[in-house]
């Protein structure tokens, strides 16, 4: 089709992707000049009327109204009838690559990348990847730099963005290199290794942790395994000030574990350390004294085989719904507790005590505390109407309990009113303990770590993921029966996270 | 969605005498320079119709034809920029007036430090105004040498140039020269602390500058009304020198202003700011959609006092032009939007040797290791040219 030219749909905003085809203003068949109208579009900024690049007759339209098509798209095609090879040249093909006209020994650079960054031709075309040549190049040796070495397990290559390359020049041959050792040593390094190769390194990317580079490196050389520490970041990333507190955190830890024997300059006065009870301390004790001489405790415990659970975080981990949200077994927790919550209501209640006798307050909402230990000591914010919320959005409302704890922002307000809580001794490796009610409330579950166990199954001993739980009640509340059953309520989700659905 | 957006905020006015009576339907006409009415009937002014008094039928006729020209030209670029062809463009019309009256009244030395809109200023420096599109074809990171028509390099840097223009005009003093630098602004530039800062500078040091403020009355989607409480023109009090509001769609005006603006500077009085009150009819740039934020009675209300319209009118109620004249224009500029346009399908991109060339002044090791590294990259795309670097093989 020589004498029919092609308009792709370009690029009317500053980067724009894509248009939707609102109507025609030609149909086939129709004469056309230059800069006629020929189509309303829509982008994302604006409605645009396109002229004609070209001068000629409509031979066909190539995209229907009301389709969405990507820039570079071709949308109509418009034929040089009468006047073939008038003074309109084909615009879409008009930027040639530069460079044609270079010295022949440094042709180059004349690939499309030095083309003109423009809207119909190459630009569209650079949301593909470029293929490579299947050859290799020969090594170029430079002065100074020692000739490129060929990776022995290939890394992911991911090329850096044109224009970004050439800061540091990595081995050139990088992405020829393998190919080569493959066609020169046939069987040397069966492709299949290299898929698997390739397939580990891919998911050590997925589940590497998310850092800025500036904290990657400052946790390299402090030597913090990211992993370890909590991340609060918007996207899910490890955070400097994330990075920061673990650090002092385990610095206090590691310093007074080495000085704490050491006598001090005058060793009568470091014999005994004198530390005034205040503050959030103060508060603590004062609570738990309240709690564990008014309330009498009953205290249960069910290990529970948690590996469904882990399964299901996993995937929700790997969700797309859940990108960005950091989502762990305590979530899953959460819900669970809320779940089995609403099965036996009289477990999210408190006792008052008044001066006409003594009431049972059941509460038809669920504040949900979370313990948390943090630099001032132990918070016990809760989540309000945790009932209401979706898994996401508990899960975002667990994240941002934790990051205000930690950064030492939670307000008096969210450690109010609280109707029932979970502590989560787990996150510090321990199995179980028997948790101290919080004031005002009935029941705490007390939620210890997950680590894989020999577990029977069908009469056969095989490696589970285990957890235990443990409940504290107040018995006045809560009878032997109810706090059984709770806590089996709330053991069955974690076993069966599914029946959440219920 | 059609184009007939929600009809955005009326901005409310307490006291109509403070604002610039911009509004659509207002009708208030503010208070400004005015020599040719928006009906195109002469005024007498008492200071400043003198300016113009040298204007003769053909100077109206080549005011005429430059305003004229540089609109088909805004036009075409436009379209170019829908087809494809340039990665944006920002458009001028409505501001011919504002930009050819001020442009024609500065002399050869003076020196114009323009925004990325000045297309109409280009003109009047003698430009090649198919250089002005390099850059925004994005080939160029300017597209001519401001040296030789001493009109400097679009500044996309909001109010930038305003700092150079001054920082010109004190060396035009310490040279002792007979000129005067100008610098064009926006309304929204008015905002930015670069303005404040030259101004200052422009005070202090009595430079021979000119401020010429466009106020096209969006800065995109910001109306002036939202950035000065008073005519940008009275600002210039603040700093101690003259400001004056000139009806920007009046090429005469705005040429006899600027005269007296330049004469004032280089008569050693300082620096002069000229608020031209004009209104931009098209989009901020053609990544914009004007009608998402203003109404378009408003835009119907600037297109009757359309500057070119009303020297028409002028030129045919005084009989200086008759439509042959403006047929033959039409044929001009249309010649000439077709040259553009070829001039502009024509252009290529730099080569990739010019990124790397223009690093440091004599050859570097590391620019040419680079270099060399970039091109054995580029050769191993399949889709690249067939080459024959030293010992490649198939």
């Amino acid at each position: 089709m020589p004498n029919t030219q092609i308009f792709k749909l370009p690029d009317v905003g500053e980067g724009l992707t894509e248009a939707e085809i609102v109507s025609w203003k030609v149909k086939p068949g129709d004469a056309v000049a230059v800069n006629d109208v020929l189509v309303e579009i829509e982008t994302a900024k604006s409605l645009v009327e396109l002229p004609s690049p070209f001068e000629g007759v409509v031979a066909e339209l190539l995209v229907p109204e009301g389709r969405t098509v990507d820039v570079g798209t071709p949308i109509i095609a418009v034929s040089a009838a009468g006047a073939p090879g008038k003074a309109a040249k084909p615009a879409g093909k008009a930027p040639k690559p530069a460079g044609k006209a270079a010295a022949p020994s440094s042709n180059a650079e004349s690939g499309p990348a030095a083309e003109p960054l423009v809207g119909s031709g190459p630009k569209a075309d650079a949301v593909k990847r470029r293929p490579r040549r299947p050859l290799t190049l020969p090594s170029l040796h430079l002065p100074g730099r020692p000739a490129p070495q060929a990776p022995a397990a290939p890394e992911v290559h991911l090329p850096a963005p044109h224009g970004q390359a050439t800061h540091v020049p990595p081995a050139p041959t990088l992405d020829g290199a393998t190919p080569v050792a493959d066609e020169a040593l046939p069987g040397a390094k069966a492709p299949q290794q290299r898929g698997e190769t390739m397939q580990a390194a891919v998911s050590r990317l997925i589940t590497r942790v998310l850092a800025k580079p500036p904290v990657r490196k400052a946790a390299k050389d402090l030597g913090i395994d990211l992993a370890d520490v909590t991340a609060t970041g918007r996207g899910g990333e490890v955070t400097k000030q994330d990075l920061l507190s673990y650090q002092a955190q385990r610095d206090a830890e590691v310093d007074a574990a080495e000085q704490f024997w050491t006598p001090g300059l005058d060793p009568q006065a470091r014999r005994i350390e004198r530390i005034p009870v205040k503050g959030i301390r103060k508060i603590t004790a004062q609570n738990m004294v309240k709690s564990a001489f008014s309330a009498p405790h009953v205290s249960i415990f069910v290990d529970v085989d948690a590996s469904r659970t882990m399964e299901f975080v996993k995937r929700l981990k790997a969700s797309r719904d859940f990108e960005g949200i950091k989502v762990s077994p305590l979530l899953i927790l959460a819900k669970a507790v809320i779940w089995a919550a609403a099965r036996n209501p009289s477990v999210n209640a408190t006792w008052a005590s008044g001066p006409d006798g003594d009431e049972i307050l059941v509460h038809h909402y669920m504040n949900l505390g979370i313990a948390a230990a943090t630099p001032r000591g132990l918070l016990v914010p809760n989540i309000k109407d945790a009932q209401n919320l979706s898994l996401k959005e508990l899960a975002m409302a667990l994240n941002q309990l934790a990051a205000r704890a930690r950064e030492g922002k939670t307000q008096p307000a969210e450690m109010q009113d609280g109707t029932l809580t979970i502590t989560n001794i787990g996150a510090l490796g321990i199995d179980t303990g028997t948790p101290i009610i919080n004031p005002g409330e009935v029941a705490i579950v007390a939620f210890g770590t997950i680590k894989q166990k020999p577990w029977v199954l069908d009469g056969e001993v095989i490696p589970r993921w285990i957890t235990t739980l443990g409940g504290s009640f107040d018995h006045r509340v809560v009878d032997g029966d109810l706090s059984a059953r709770f806590m089996a309520d709330v053991a069955a989700i974690m076993e069966e996270p599914a029946l959440l659905l219920d | 969605m059609g184009p007939e957006h929600l009809p955005t905020t009326e901005f409310e006015i307490e006291d109509p005498g403070q604002t610039l009576g911009a509004l659509a339907g207002s009708g208030e006409e503010p208070d400004m320079v005015q020599l040719l009415d928006a009906e195109g009937v002469l005024r007498e002014d008492p200071a400043y119709s003198r300016y113009v008094a040298d204007l003769d039928g053909e100077a109206l006729r080549a005011l005429y034809r430059d305003m004229f020209i540089i609109r088909r030209f805004d036009i075409e670029a436009t379209a170019l920029q829908r087809q494809g062809e340039l990665a944006l463009w920002p458009p001028l019309q409505g501001q011919e007036a504002a930009q050819i009256g001020s442009g024609r009244a500065l002399r050869p030395q003076d020196y114009a430090f323009p925004t990325y809109r000045e297309h109409g200023v280009a003109l009047t420096r003698n430009v090649d105004l198919a250089d002005l599109l390099r850059q925004f074809r994005g080939i160029s990171n300017g597209g001519w040498d401001p040296r030789q028509n001493n009109f400097h390099l679009y500044t996309l840097v909001l109010a930038a140039q305003t700092l150079h223009a001054v920082g010109y005009a004190m060396g035009i003093q310490r040279d002792g020269a007979d000129a005067v630098s100008i610098a064009y602004f926006g309304d929204g530039a008015s905002s930015e602390g670069d303005v404040h800062e030259s101004m200052v500078f422009a005070a202090s040091n009595n430079a021979p500058v000119v401020f010429f403020c466009q106020n096209n009355h969006w800065a995109i989607s910001v109306p002036t009304e939202v950035q000065s409480r008073i005519p940008l023109a009275n600002r210039a009090s603040g700093y101690g020198f003259p400001g004056i509001r000139v009806d920007g769609n009046d090429v005469l005006a705005v040429h006899a202003v600027t005269k007296w603006a330049l004469e004032h500077a280089a008569s050693g009085q300082g620096p002069v700011l000229i608020e031209a009150f004009t209104y931009r009819v098209g989009a901020h740039t053609t990544a914009d959609d004007p009608t998402k934020y203003r109404v378009t009675a408003e835009e119907d209300a600037w297109r009757r006092k359309d500057p070119l319209l009303r020297l028409e009118k002028h030129l045919r109620s005084a009989g200086l032009a008759d439509d042959a004249f403006f047929a033959a224009l039409q044929v001009e500029s249309d010649a000439f939007a077709k040259q553009i346009r070829s001039a502009v399908l024509a252009m290529e991109g730099p080569a990739m040797e010019d990124s790397f060339n223009t690093v440091y002044a004599d050859p570097h090791p590391l620019v040419a290791e680079e270099l060399a590294w970039f091109k054995q990259y580029e050769a191993g795309f399949a889709d690249a040219e067939a080459g024959h670097t030293a010992g490649e093989t198939r």
